[in-house]
């Protein structure tokens, strides 16, 4: 996929900093999706991916710097952000928690309906229609997702992991051409992780444009065509899986630089016999 | 815990264990015939006298025929004694208890304990002394408990979500392994509690008989008949010693139904002959005031309505969009002084009389108005800060409408006197304030007003109804729910919350419109922020909260026990904030869903099905 493909990028983000008093949770950061692309953002804990994302879907007025949608400029305000056609997950998720998991997906649909109070006190045929084809798209969604059996649960009683895919039917439901994920495999087991792969790879091939965060470094380079790192507020570096990975500063920001002086071999033993151990037992729970 | 936040996934665990083993060890049979015996003879102690002076009110000193209080007491040892039978597998008994569950006939005993001992110690200390009993009345304490021990020693079943048990031999006295007398007491007493404690029972109800549907209707009808029985009863209690008996027996009634599943079945066929339930309801309210003799009653149904009425209108913006408005009745107050300043009362500093649709227009207009103006700048605050502000935008209300008096500002309602002497409505050439016959039925001017407000709480039921269950009220519950999320999902948070509030303003403006006539004086003191009289903004909240947010019926509910008790347990007057304070409070630790718990909760109920992670289905749309 090249950017001469599509016309213009899905989401270009130009020169983003945002400030909160003296800390700078991201600075300068530029970024561009294009059409049908996943891209990856990974970083540290606290490098500001979060905050990066509520920057772009105007959850955060960004202190400086510019995101435009298909080349139209960006207000910072979030029910506009989604109606131009950005929809998003949240890290921790946020669900409509006492209400049906057909709702929940329903009133994704918020944008792309316009029954006003009027019309409902009516009801009139124009209404029924309208709430008829808000069910529909929303269980077609629930189907592509696979919560159908779940239509009338209330969100809270879902298992986690369901939870998670219900955030991301109601981000779906908005019709977006991009699809922001704050982690979506956090919490998850294995077999769930792979099956929000597969998904993510539906929702591409439908035409939507995805840039995901994640700390599951297999989810990522496996997933995504191009990846940003983020580092204390700054893009480090960008590029394709391979060249990320066998990038130097990301491992080093990753684990840290070595100390001063260098770690006596002990620790340097300890370290590596508790990595050998955390691998160990991801390939046990893999199994 | 609150066993309604219990996730499904802890609940899919549990074990539905049916009954446990009966709090007092009897054989089953010698424990049905028990019961059955005490509400026999709780029944027939009825016919006796209980006291020996007729000072006490209702007349118990007939020995031959119950009286009073002691109809109640007949009612619920009937009930009982119905109940029991129902386990008995009694052919036609068996639907009055679905779920057969004991439990219903344990409420119920205990309800007829209830309203028993409570007529029997009011006696004594209105009289001053058990000597003033009646073997009679002895007879009736007894048999009443009699019955309650029986149910008791049946098997019962309970809240298991409790760690049974375990928690018992926990402080067991050292050395004995026996567990101490208080760890005892109070392993009874929360055994108690979970066996009363309104909840699902254990055993879903096999599913009911198919009907057919005009069967269906008929039951529905027939259901709305009772209610009107019972609601038109309390109303009519003549004094406050048969309203509080009246009140233990319903509730704790009401509660056993509930558990023996009736109610549920009731709700479920309520919920699939939508239309034929709401015109049911409707009759059965339009059926009231020919009821009624007097217009006593009928004035105190028509305030019940006004109340309710505007607690509807409250849970649009408090429990739809979980906006927390504690001036609402400001609004109430704008739509009664619009009324009232075109009613062409002398008093009305406008010289001007609009046709009623024109006032009701206007009335409900200047309130969207006062809605918006106060919302606009009050709605972009969160949580609290709406509380404080709405607060105080209704002080603000009061206080002014109480100084355009012409001397302190312009003059328009003047001042604390308010307008007094609105005219009757003439609708049609219908005039309210003259008593019309139609054949044999006389309806009063109240009649007229109730019928007529009866109007307005169907509009305000169905706009709730229709607007709730809609793109607009998934828009609001979803705000309440979580607003940045619902702002991210596309919502334009500010515009949705002006518009639930404008609504609800709306409705409150339509309700003073009536309101301003039937009270033919509207003052500024009518809308307080807490007082003694029913409609304002802290009872308001409560009618909604206790009722049940985000429900119709709750609110409808909420309203008329709080408008009942202040009217009818005129001893309380002193107390009833104090007394009110604490109803909230323990309501808030024992039942916080209110009343009657929203569809939203009590789906959680029927969330049985399971799912482990073998069913977390691969996306159908990713295999191509
Ligand atoms: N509203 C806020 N006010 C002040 N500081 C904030 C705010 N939001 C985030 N921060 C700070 O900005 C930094 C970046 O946080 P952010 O949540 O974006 O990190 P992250 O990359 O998403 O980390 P994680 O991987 O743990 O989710 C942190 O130091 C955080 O404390
Ligand atoms: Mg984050």
């Amino acid at each position: 996929m090249t950017a001469t493909d599509a016309p213009a990028p899905v989401l270009t983000a130009t020169g983003v900093t945002m400030r909160f008093g003296g800390l700078t949770a991201v600075h300068d950061v530029d970024l561009t999706v294009h059409h049908n692309e996943i891209v990856g953002l990974i970083g540290p804990n606290g490098a500001g991916k979060t905050t990066f994302f509520n920057c772009l879907t105007g959850l955060y007025t960004p202190t400086e710097g510019t995101v435009t949608y298909k080349s139209s400029a960006l207000p910072p305000k979030p029910h506009l952000v989604t109606k131009a056609g950005i929809a998003r997950t949240f890290q921790n998720i946020r669900l409509f928690a006492n209400m049906t998991v057909l709702e929940n997906v329903q009133v994704g649909r918020h944008t792309r309906t316009k029954e006003g109070l009027f019309s409902a006190l009516l009801r009139g045929p124009a209404f029924r229609r309208a709430e008829k084809a808000s069910e529909e798209r929303a269980m077609e969604l629930l189907a592509f997702t696979g919560l159908a059996p779940k239509r009338d649960h209330l969100a809270r009683n879902l298992p986690y992991g369901e939870q998670r895919k219900l955030e991301i039917a109601r981000a779906l439901a908005s019709d977006p051409g991009l699809l922001l994920l704050d982690e979506p495999t956090a919490g998850m087991n294995p077999q769930e992780t792979r099956a929000t792969e597969a998904l993510v790879h539906a929702i591409r091939a439908q035409g939507t444009a995805v840039l995901v965060i994640e700390h599951d470094m297999r989810f990522i380079f496996t997933l995504c065509d191009r990846v940003a790192v983020l580092v204390q507020g700054e893009k480090l570096t960008e590029g394709t899986a391979d060249t990320v990975q066998a990038d130097e500063r990301v491992i080093a920001a990753y684990l840290g630089t070595p100390f001063e002086g260098a770690p006596g071999e002990e620790e340097a033993a300890e370290v590596a016999a508790a990595e050998a151990r955390t691998e160990e037992t991801q390939e046990g729970d893999q199994r | 815990m609150n066993p309604h936040t219990t996730p499904a996934a802890t609940k899919a665990t549990e074990t539905p264990a049916a009954q446990t083993a009966p709090l007092i060890p009897l054989p089953l049979t010698t424990a049905r015939a028990l019961t059955a015996t005490g509400a026999l003879l709780s029944a027939a102690s009825t016919f006796l006298s209980w006291t020996w002076t007729t000072r006490f009110p209702g007349n118990l000193t007939v020995n031959g025929y119950p009286g009073g209080l002691q109809l109640l007491t007949l009612t619920g040892a009937l009930l009982t004694l119905a109940y029991t039978l129902t386990t008995w597998n009694i052919p036609g008994l068996r639907w009055l208890n679905p779920a057969g569950s004991n439990n219903a006939t344990a409420l119920l005993a205990t309800a007829t304990l209830a309203t028993t001992w409570y007529t029997l110690v009011t006696i004594a200390v209105q009289l001053g002394g058990l000597a003033n009993l009646e073997p009679g009345g002895y007879t009736a304490a007894l048999a009443t408990l009699l019955t309650l021990l029986g149910t008791l020693a049946l098997p019962l079943d309970r809240h298991t979500e409790d760690t049974d048990g375990t928690e018992d031999t926990q402080d067991a006295t050292p050395g004995t392994g026996r567990p101490k007398a208080t760890t005892r007491a109070r392993a009874l007493a929360r055994t108690a509690l979970r066996t009363i404690r309104p909840g699902h029972p254990h055993q879903q109800p096999p599913p009911p008989r198919p009907l057919p549907p005009w069967a269906e209707i008929l039951i529905i009808a027939a259901a709305f008949g009772i209610a009107l029985g019972i609601v038109t009863y309390g109303i009519g209690t003549a004094y406050g010693e048969l309203f509080t008996g009246f009140l233990l027996l319903a509730g704790l009634g009401t509660a056993g139904l509930a558990r023996a599943g009736l109610l549920g079945r009731l709700t479920a066929l309520t919920a699939k002959h939508r239309t034929p339930t709401v015109t049911a309801a409707f009759i059965a309210a339009a059926l009231f005031p020919l009821t009624q003799d007097t217009d006593q009653y009928t004035l105190i149904a028509v305030n019940i309505l006004i109340f309710s009425t505007v607690a509807l209108g409250l849970n649009v913006v408090v429990g739809l969009a979980g906006l927390l408005d504690l001036g609402y009745v400001a609004f109430l107050g704008v739509g009664a002084y619009t009324a009232a300043l075109v009613s062409g009362t002398t008093a009305s500093t406008l010289d001007i009389h609009f046709p009623f649709w024109a006032a009701v227009l206007t009335g409900a207009a200047a309130s969207l108005v006062f809605g918006v103006v106060i919302g606009a700048p009050t709605l972009r605050l969160r949580g609290d800060y709406l509380a404080i502000v709405t607060l105080g935008f209704g002080e603000i209300f009061r206080i002014t409408v109480g100084n355009l008096n012409g001397e302190s500002g312009p003059s328009l309602t003047n001042g604390p006197n308010g307008i007094p002497n609105i005219p009757d409505l003439v609708l049609f050439g219908y005039s309210f304030g003259d008593t019309h016959h139609l054949g044999t039925i006389a309806l009063n001017p109240f009649a007229n007003y109730y019928l007529l407000m009866l109007l307005f709480t169907v509009i305000v039921v169905l706009v709730f109804s229709r607007a709730g269950n809609s793109r607009i009220g998934r828009a609001w519950i979803a705000i309440r729910e979580d607003e940045t999320a619902a702002t991210a999902m596309g919502i334009n948070g500010f515009r949705l919350k002006l518009l639930a509030f404008a609504l609800g303003a709306t409705l409150a403006g339509l309700a003073g419109t009536v309101q301003a006539h039937v009270a033919y004086t509207v003052v500024p003191e009518q809308y307080v922020f807490a007082g003694p009289v029913p409609p304002n903004s802290a009872f308001l909240l409560a009618a909604v909260i206790l009722g049940g947010m985000g429900t119709i019926s709750g609110p409808l509910l909420g309203a008329a026990l709080l408008y009942l008790i202040p009217a009818k347990l005129q001893f309380l007057q002193d107390y009833q904030l104090l007394a009110f304070g604490a109803a909230l409070i323990l309501l808030m630790r024992f039942r916080p869903e209110g009343l009657i718990p929203n569809r939203r909760r009590q789906l959680e109920f029927h969330d049985t099905t399971t799912t482990g992670p073998g069913t977390l289905t691969h996306p159908e749309a990713s295999t191509p």
